[in-house]
């Protein structure tokens, strides 16, 4: 039967979620199908709301048709015929505005309704999107519970990442070449989305759109906040998270300010609920925006948005300062 | 059924069910985890992730009161990680929170001292980030702090159970906080359950504690004390008694040694309000025109009376123990000593802050006069006499006085969810029957659930009766009396959990099991009790044949009205 011969082909295609927890999507797709529910949902997530990353824009623009074809086989490969399976492309605002006629158009016969994103940045998050969805303030849930058991409404919801359904599309219909989307900015001549195979270095991806720096520079890899703060010694590893390279100027960049733009962001975009990180990033900003910062402290605050916060977000907080920190350090006045 | 199955907790072996969580479980083990945001009453929210535990073969920290147990579980709950994430925690925790540790609803018992001492934490690390937070005030009931508030969500959960909807979270600079909010559709119904509810102490009641000290230091005065069913048993654990501890005639004493010319026992009030809520209940079943509402909480009262207007001509006219006792006082019981009732101070002790609210509502007026002047609550009494070095564990017992202070068994149940309607049942029945009930125990309508319904024979025909405690499940009810208005004969709600054992004005902490300790108390004191009919209370006979004899004066000190309300509550 084709509906399992898509999940087979998923799981031969090693395909993991596009989203950056790389979570085995056949996996995703087996549980809401053999979850027992007489109603399940489908969400294609294009929140997209991290700086550097801009590759689901990019392929809503040049791939709509796949993206619909992708969702429109997890309707399939979901539904016995007895489930009712609806799905749902859940949109960042400006997204919505450029692509809604577009994806109207593709969708028309289908149960796929688009719905426009409030929040920020968190309200991308697995669950916090479901809260939206069901009407509240952007806020993760407690898992377990994880969608495919219980999602949008109650019911088993399988939530991917945009990309991973342009991907599935691609599966199908053979021409999957097990390659991922770059999204490349900061301080380079080419900036743009490429696809590239997915277990390319960030040294390759930057050498082969010409954007390797002819200066002395760092990048940030996965997102231009949450990603890690990489040297160019160190860029023979692929790309993190989400698939984004951000080239900053190692002698040009204030590196309080890029601290701030980073903790900024977290501080506007977290949702407010634990301890970690609403007050741990509130200090972190208060201390970045004095420009001193405090060894003790930072540890300590780092620490327990890395061991105690209740969602990634909080976690995904650490990696950048954490890196930064350490590899730049001379560059900040810190001592020891 | 959930399995039993059988996990470690520092290499213990207990034996637990399948769908608890390991908080859960330790607690029932006496193993102590440190938890802010949990509350048994409310959703698991993990938000102050302070219960963090490790178990083995799992990576990193995990809060214990959103993991479930599962079979050969090895639980840690303290490890030099632990502590130091705990530390650096609360240390964030107390960045929100402006100490005010002398006026605080939990300065016998507070948590985040324990812990911060535990800890070694240093409290003062970081500055205090809600400093400036303001103060708000809601009505005469309830203040709320929010310089002093740790955003765990407690508050605005409680508040949306008890379908208030007061307390909302709002953004301003990019942080979300507690704020009352601004609909005029939505109004604070004082029920306080946001006080008991808070670990922090954000909240307390209007005067708590700086005006305690006001009801007694009334020069020229007669000061005289109510004292309301249910604090008989919670206000020990103050002393450190044990929870449901009875300290009836200590109670009396303690306040006697305040220098209180009279103490009185709102029971006694009940059992007015018994006898003439069985004569409405019993007027409305022979006119057969819909439920007869109980309306002895005034935060009940006040729900209905904003949320759901159209239920007013349900609500009975019958007034509350307090009041009905307080207009005694400055009536007959003046009277009958000779005393001008402007010189009397009457002072109850609650367990409620919506009390508060009731007592300055102009149509109870008497000629004129407020039948209570002052309430306090049972922790403001509590402080009271610790700051008078009265205790309450050591005190010789004294009784309360003659003769309003002498009550039925009947009258003390009104503390518990259901007692009220038991009360009413034992008197109606006998006045329908001439025949006073061949079981005076009516234990359909007891226990902690939240609704809890009954059919009751009596005089041939059949009672129909739902008791609600939390307005969550009121509303259940009134919902189903508006498909069917004839659903129910007799409704009794109580807005807080369990009744006025779980009041906004009880001892903190509370929860299910302390709640139900109380009230089982409550029913032993009435079970001991020779007399446990309000109608044959011979205080209540002697005061209708001497003085409530005609249907005026009845209509004046027992009754009152009821009116469609706006928002009150200005912010």
């Amino acid at each position: 039967m084709l509906v399992d011969g898509i999940i087979v082909k998923l799981e031969e295609s090693g395909l993991t979620g596009r989203g950056g927890a790389r979570f085995p999507t056949h996996l995703k797709w087996k549980m809401v199908k053999e979850a027992k529910a007489e109603k399940k949902y489908i969400i294609c997530n294009a929140a997209e709301g991290e700086p550097g990353v801009f590759k689901d824009g990019y392929i809503l623009k040049n791939y709509p048709q796949e993206v619909v074809q992708g969702i429109k086989l997890a309707l399939g490969a979901i539904d016995n015929s007895t489930v009712a399976v609806s799905a749902y492309i859940y949109l960042r605002k400006d997204y919505y505005q450029r692509f809604k006629e577009e994806l109207e158009k593709l969708t028309k016969s289908l149960p796929i309704t688009l719905f426009k994103k409030t929040g920020g940045y968190l309200a991308g998050e697995e669950t916090s999107l479901l809260e939206v969805i069901e009407g509240r303030r952007p806020a993760p849930r407690i898992k377990p519970p994880y969608p495919p058991q219980i999602g949008l409404f109650g019911y088993p919801t399988l939530v991917n990442n945009l990309e991973t359904f342009y991907h599935v599309a691609q599966i199908a219909e053979g021409k999957y070449k097990k390659t991922r989307f770059y999204s490349i900015s900061g301080e380079v001549a080419n900036e743009g989305v490429y696809e590239f195979p997915e277990d390319y270095t960030v040294s390759q991806v930057l050498k082969e759109t010409q954007n390797w720096p002819d200066f002395r520079f760092f990048i940030q890899s996965g997102g231009g906040a949450s990603g890690e703060v990489l040297l160019p010694d160190e860029l023979e590893q692929t790309v993190r998270g989400q698939g984004a390279i951000v080239v900053y100027n190692r002698q040009e960049t204030d590196l309080f300010a890029l601290m701030e733009k980073w903790v900024n962001f977290f501080l506007k975009s977290n949702c407010d609920k634990c301890v970690p990180c609403r007050e741990g990033v509130y200090r972190l900003a208060e201390m970045i925006e004095k420009r001193k910062l405090d060894k003790e402290i930072l540890d300590d605050i780092l620490f327990v948005l890395e061991e105690t916060s209740f969602c990634a977000l909080g976690e995904g907080v650490v990696t950048p300062f954490r890196s930064l920190i350490s590899k730049l350090r001379d560059g900040l006045g810190l001592k020891d | 059924m959930s399995k039993k199955i059988k996990i470690k907790i520092n290499n213990q072996i207990i034996e637990c069910i399948e769908d608890q969580t390991i908080l859960e479980v330790a607690q029932e083990n006496g193993i102590d985890i440190p938890a802010l945001c949990y509350h048994s009453d409310l959703s698991v929210k993990a938000n102050c992730r302070m219960c963090l535990v490790e178990i083995e073969g799992r990576d990193g920290l995990h809060t214990s009161c959103s993991t479930k147990v599962e079979e050969g579980m090895k639980v840690i709950t303290d490890s030099p990680k632990i502590g130091r994430a705990r530390k650096i925690n609360l240390e964030l925790v107390f960045a929100q929170h402006r100490e005010e540790c002398n006026d605080c609803v939990w300065n016998f018992n507070c948590q985040l001292l324990k812990l911060a001492k535990k800890h070694q934490v240093k409290i003062a690390r970081f500055s205090d980030r809600k400093n400036d937070f303001p103060v708000y005030q809601f009505g005469p009931s309830l203040i709320f702090d929010s310089s002093k508030c740790i955003d765990c969500g407690n508050c605005v959960e409680v508040c949306k159970k008890q379908q208030a909807n007061f307390l909302e979270t709002e953004e301003r600079g990019h942080l979300y906080r507690v704020v009352p909010t601004q609909d005029k559709n939505k109004d604070c119904i004082y029920c306080g359950q946001c006080i008991v509810h808070c670990p922090v102490g954000a909240f307390e009641a209007v005067g708590e504690f700086e005006d305690i000290e006001e009801p007694i230091k009334q020069e020229n005065k007669i000061v005289v004390f109510q004292i309301a069913p249910s604090l008989r048993t919670s206000i020990g654990e103050e002393f450190g008694l044990p929870y449901g501890e009875v300290v009836t005639e200590k109670l009396v004493a303690g306040i006697k040694k305040l220098g209180v010319d009279k103490v009185f026992d709102t029971s006694v009030g009940a059992d007015f309000t018994t006898f003439e809520e069985a004569k409405e209940l019993i007027e409305k079943l022979e006119a057969g025109c819909g439920p007869c509402l109980s309306s002895c909480c005034p935060a009940w009262v006040k729900f209905v009376e904003f949320n759901y207007p159209e239920f007013i001509s349900c609500l009975a006219t019958t007034r509350s123990p307090q009041s009905i006792l307080g207009g005694l006082i400055k009536t007959y019981w003046a009277q009958k000593e000779g005393l001008n009732p402007k010189d009397i101070v009457v002072v109850s002790v609650m367990p409620c802050v919506a009390k508060k609210y009731e007592i300055q509502k102009e149509e109870l007026k008497i000629d004129g006069m407020k039948p209570v002047d002052y309430v306090l609550t049972t922790r403001e009494l509590a402080h009271l006499f610790v700051k008078h070095k009265i205790d309450l564990v050591g005190i010789e017992p004294k009784e309360a006085d003659a003769p309003l202070g002498i009550p039925s068994g009947a009258g003390v149940i009104y503390g518990a969810s259901g007692g009220v309607v038991e009360s009413a049942l034992r008197t109606a029945y006998a006045m329908m029957t001439k025949d006073n009930p061949p079981e005076v125990e009516f234990k359909k309508v007891r226990g902690m659930e939240g609704l809890k319904k009954a059919e009751i024979m009596m005089n041939g025909r059949t009672v129909r009766i739902a008791v609600a405690n939390g307005i969550e499940n009121a509303k259940i009810i009134l919902e189903e009396l508006k498909r069917d208005p004839r659903k129910y004969d007799a409704v009794e709600v109580m807005a807080c959990f369990g009744g006025c054992i779980g009041g906004g004005g009880q001892p903190v902490p509370a929860d299910a099991k302390i709640r139900q300790k109380r009230a089982e108390s409550l029913y032993q004191i009435d079970a001991k009790n020779q007399n446990r009919l309000a109608h044959e209370n011979p205080v209540v006979k002697q005061v209708y044949k001497e003085f409530l004899t005609t249907d005026e004066i009845i209509r004046k000190i027992c009754h009152t009205s009821y009116s469609k309300k706006e928002r009150e509550v200005k912010v």
